[in-house]
């Protein structure tokens, strides 16, 4: 065996092992520089692992060498590849991006907690999108939230302590939910690895446990995924976090719970319950049309630049839903293409809006008056992002939306309504980016306040604008996100 | 009358109409600290554009159709370029066009001290790319992405003085072209796209056979409404919300780039996606004949009510558009030849007239017709170059009006269609009706109130743009038979 069979592990060791030196670091900067350096080298090794499964091979790696039913697998498809590319990416990102801002808000005293937090969130992350087995999935998902926690309880603003008790008692219901579903699993069938799960389910004369079971692990994910109207610790987490926390956990963390439930729906319920795809469809459509309108009016009549952000989450989400509630190829790869795009899309965003922070030591939009020419690179960040939300071609998220009226052409008469739906609120998105615009360029800045006159760090503008080109990148050529998504889409639904 | 053909494959020309303009861009960024150098670098720009442009014309002659293939960004759909007459003829209309507006744009700015010039002379070249991206697409999906890079890049531009008023104004103009174009121009092309499997423009259309009534006539609905630069009421009211722009940006991108856009991607959709004969077999296409009846007609009331010059330009656009519509529409060879020409025509045409409105605002700081009697006598060149203008949109000859209104008149005949044909009579009158009192009353009457500052013309660059459009409009009457030629090869299968 040498090294790089070793690599689906390595992914999480070099995060979990390295997390308890960063915390004995107790000299300044260096907190910082082994996490990111250990959250590096987990992006480098998850390009490895998507390069390897790229074109639909799927890689099983058993832990300790004890085979699959009874230990415990590691399962990397071309999902999980790409998933596991967008936290690990998202996480160094952010990191470096941060590196100035979080010496900022994160004060000497907390940093080696703050950063082997940090590696521990990203380490929970990735495990819950490559293991294969359904209670490692919540294990992992306990590490990452009580991590995550700590993340956003370390934002300067004393409201962030009441963000993060909000986020906990939400989240632990979302994970008990989920739990609880799992446990039902685990009675009728006898069995946790997800391979193993879907073979057996379908056997089990106890329809009526899995369908119970079916239920509270949509809804837990749902709630851990804000899915709307189980949104409400989200809006308030992403405000009083750390902006480059904000970064990371906007792009990564309600992707993956999206994630799960795509992956406990299609790959364990989808081919054993009889119409699973009408209750998946009857649950999902309805939430995630909601969550298309709700959000963006939010966000419309929102005041806070990042509250706003958040917002526009909720209902991008709701985009990702209607994407997986539609069954068909087109609509998994337009759901699984989006929280890619989506998250460089929003973290690009939010980086921007970090690089106003560090300057205009405030994020209400009144207060961003004449920003467009005080700042005008981190404006033009933030506009072509807002561009990506609407969906503007050239940008990722014109590639999302492609997909998804793809998908529900496909439909007939009930996907014309699905396509008015996801029309008219990429028109309420131009509103809610445009109401940005317009105060950042075409507003003086009020006669009171203090006058900008410099552009944010270099150090935090790179990043910020390798980002937004990624995007633009990708969104060209979309080989990568869009070949990924669809062999992926391919894997779950069975074809091919 | 061609310039010498540059010695360069005909996709590195196409290449470079996309590449100069993003370069200029980039060196007017760079040289805004220096105002002289940084308007040497647009005109140089502008006449190198406009030279590499022109050379394709010759291979387009002998029947050639340069493709540029770039990328595949969606399986099956790259982005791509392949130049065919329609094409060619909006690409050097606005080529041309964009050299004598870039003359004219330096006296404006610096005679009317605008503020943030520089951003300005960016943007500027940015939507000349986004429309020559158009001009040379090779399927929709690549017309639509710089459909949008057209919208976004004069957006700026219109909110270019930014106060509330105009930014208001600026909202209309961004909402309801993005809102048309996300709203109904990407779901139609998605729908066209999972009929036919392809979006490549093709003589003869992709669309035979994979679609009927009445779903035609929803597609085609979506198309001409979704299509918002071509203004077709209701969705018109984004041009007068327009004219809060500096009047260079009304003149080159409200009267030809952004406008022409418009009809020209409506003419493109007509002819090589659904296909006309296609078309013609289907009665809902009438729909879109009434459509435009309806626009050019009631634009032309509502041009009769208005007294802000620019505003009754904007009207007189609506209208004029919907000629071109219309002749699309009729689906018949001549009306089709018609429609191409009308492009050119009233391109001419137009850019006179809202540089003689510019020059008239910058000279005098008028901007209302009441209050414009007896200007003639004070700015001659000018009312001119306006009265030339003004006959070219009533059709009057020796101006290029008079031509491309045959060709539309003739389409209308080979068709029996009288509908069409009392609607082009009705509004050559209303036309007259609304320009002919005007330019008698600055010509013939007395100044009833004394200005304040005793004027003349505006600056010489201005007077030099306006005086040589209108000459172009004589030119286009006496020269228009090798375009015809060449747009009659767009019906070839």
């Amino acid at each position: 065996m040498t090294l790089y069979d070793q690599l689906p592990a390595l992914v999480i060791a070099v995060l979990l092992f390295t997390a308890p030196i960063t915390y004995m670091m107790r000299l300044h900067g260096f907190p910082w520089a082994v996490a990111t350096l250990s959250v590096v080298t987990a992006f480098i090794i998850s390009c490895s692992l998507a390069a390897t499964v790229f074109n639909g091979e799927t890689i099983i790696y058993e832990m300790g060498g004890w085979s699959a039913p009874y230990g415990i697998a590691l399962h990397i498809d071309a999902l999980s590849a790409l998933m596991a590319m967008l936290i690990t990416g998202a996480s160094s990102a952010a990191l470096i991006f941060g590196a100035r801002s979080l010496a900022d808000e994160v004060g000497e005293e907390t940093a080696p907690a703050f950063f082997s937090a940090w590696q521990l969130c990203t380490a929970g992350l990735v495990g819950m999108v490559i293991t294969g087995d359904a209670f490692n999935i919540f294990v992992f998902m306990e590490i990452s939230s009580l991590s995550t926690y700590v993340l956003v309880s370390a934002g300067p603003d004393r409201r962030a302590l009441i963000a993060t008790y909000r986020y906990i008692v939400m989240g632990t219901i979302g994970a008990t939910f989920y739990l609880i579903g799992v446990g039902f699993l685990y009675m009728v069938t006898g069995t946790l690895n997800t391979a193993d799960l879907a073979a057996r389910v379908g056997a089990t004369e106890n329809i009526r446990l899995v369908l119970v079971a079916a239920g509270f692990i949509s809804v837990g994910l749902a709630v851990k995924a804000a899915v709307f109207p189980m949104h409400q610790w989200m809006p308030r987490a992403y405000t009083y976090a750390p902006n480059a926390v904000t970064v990371f956990i906007a792009a990564a963390s309600t992707k993956v719970a999206l994630y799960v439930l795509i992956r406990v729906d299609y790959a364990i319920f989808q081919n054993s319950i009889a119409n699973h795809d009408i209750q998946l469809t009857l649950f999902l459509v309805p939430l995630g049309v909601l969550a298309l309108f709700a959000g963006s009016l939010l966000a419309i009549y929102e005041k806070n630049l990042k509250t706003l952000l958040a917002y526009s989450s909720v209902s991008q989400i709701g985009y990702i839903a209607l994407g997986i509630a539609m069954t068909s190829v087109a609509g998994l790869t337009g759901a699984i293409v989006h929280m890619f795009n989506h998250g460089l899309i929003k973290g690009g965003m939010f980086m921007a809006v970090a690089c106003l922070a560090i300057r205009y030591r405030s994020v209400n939009i009144a207060n961003l008056a004449g920003a467009g020419r005080a700042m005008p690179w981190t404006m033009a960040a933030f506009v072509i992002g807002g561009l990506g939300l609407i969906g503007v071609p050239l940008t990722p998220g014109f590639i999302s939306k492609w997909y998804l009226v793809l998908a529900a052409l496909e439909k007939g008469g009930a996907g014309a309504f699905l396509i008015a739906i996801i029309l008219v609120s990429s028109l309420l998105a131009v509103i809610y980016v445009w109401k940005v615009i317009e105060v950042a360029y075409f507003k003086a800045p009020r006669a009171n306040a203090v006058p900008v006159t410099q552009e944010a760090p270099l150090s935090m503008l790179i990043p910020t604008w390798i980002v937004v080109l990624l995007g633009i990148w990708f969104s060209i050529d979309t080989r990568m996100p869009v070949g990924m998504a669809s062999r992926a889409a391919e894997i779950l639904l069975g074809v091919k | 009358m061609m310039p010498l053909p540059l010695s360069l494959p005909p996709s590195d020309l196409i290449l470079m109409a996309l590449v100069i303009p993003f370069v200029g861009a980039v060196l007017i960024a760079l040289a805004g600290r220096w105002p002289n150098i940084r308007e040497m670098v647009t005109l140089v720009t502008a006449v190198s554009l406009a030279v590499v442009v022109w050379s394709l014309i010759p291979v387009l002659q002998e029947g050639g159709r340069p493709e540029l293939k770039l990328i595949e960004m969606l399986p099956g759909l790259s982005i791509a370029f392949k130049v065919e007459p329609l094409g060619m003829l909006f690409a050097a209309l606005a080529s041309l066009l964009w050299i004598v507006n870039s003359v004219y744009s330096i006296g404006y700015m610096r005679g009317n001290n605008e503020q943030n010039q520089t951003r300005f002379y960016v943007c500027f070249p940015i939507a000349l790319m986004a429309a020559m991206g158009v001009a040379f697409s090779g399927n929709l999906l690549t017309l639509f992405i710089l459909y949008e890079v057209l919208t976004i890049s004069t957006y700026p531009l219109v909110a270019h003085k930014g106060d509330a008023a105009t930014v208001r104004s600026a909202r209309v103009y961004m909402g309801i072209l993005l809102g048309t174009s996300i709203g109904l121009f990407l779901p139609a092309m998605i729908w066209t796209y999972s009929l036919a499997g392809t979006l490549d423009f093709t003589p003869g259309g992709i669309l035979e056979g994979k679609i009927a009534e009445p779903l035609v006539g929803v597609l085609m609905l979506m198309y001409a409404f979704g299509i918002g630069k071509a203004a077709l009421m209701p969705v018109h009211r984004w041009l007068p919300a327009a004219m809060v722009a500096p009047t260079p940006v009304s003149a080159l991108l409200h009267a030809v780039a952004v406008v022409k856009a418009g009809v020209f991607t409506i003419t493109k959709v007509f002819v090589y996606i659904f296909g006309i004969d296609f078309l013609f077999n289907q009665p809902s296409h009438k729909l879109i004949i009434w459509i435009a009846c309806f626009t050019i007609v009631v634009s032309s009331f509502i041009a009769l009510r208005q007294t802000n010059l620019k505003r009754l330009l904007a009207y007189s656009t609506i209208g004029q558009l919907s000629y071109i519509v219309l002749a699309a529409a009729v689906l018949k060879p001549l009306s089709e030849v018609g429609a191409s020409m009308h492009m050119m025509a009233h391109g001419f045409g137009k850019i006179t007239l809202f540089f003689a409105a510019g020059a008239i605002y910058v000279a005098s700081k008028k901007t209302d017709i009441t209050e414009m009697r007896g200007i003639g006598r004070r700015m001659p060149w000018t009312m001119a170059a306006f009265s030339v203008g003004a006959l070219s949109m009533i059709g009057i000859p020796p101006t290029g009006g008079f031509i491309s209104k045959w060709y539309i008149l003739g389409g209308a005949i080979q068709d029996d269609n009288y509908i069409a044909l009392a609607t082009l009579v009705a509004s050559t009158l209303l036309n007259a009706a609304y320009f002919l009192p005007f330019i008698f009353a600055a010509f013939l009457y007395e100044e009833d109130v004394k200005p304040k500052k005793d004027h003349g013309e505006a600056p010489w660059p201005m007077v030099l743009a306006l005086t040589t459009t209108a000459l172009l409009t004589f030119a286009f009457f006496l020269f228009h038979q090798p375009i015809a030629d060449l747009e009659a090869q767009i019906l070839v299968k």
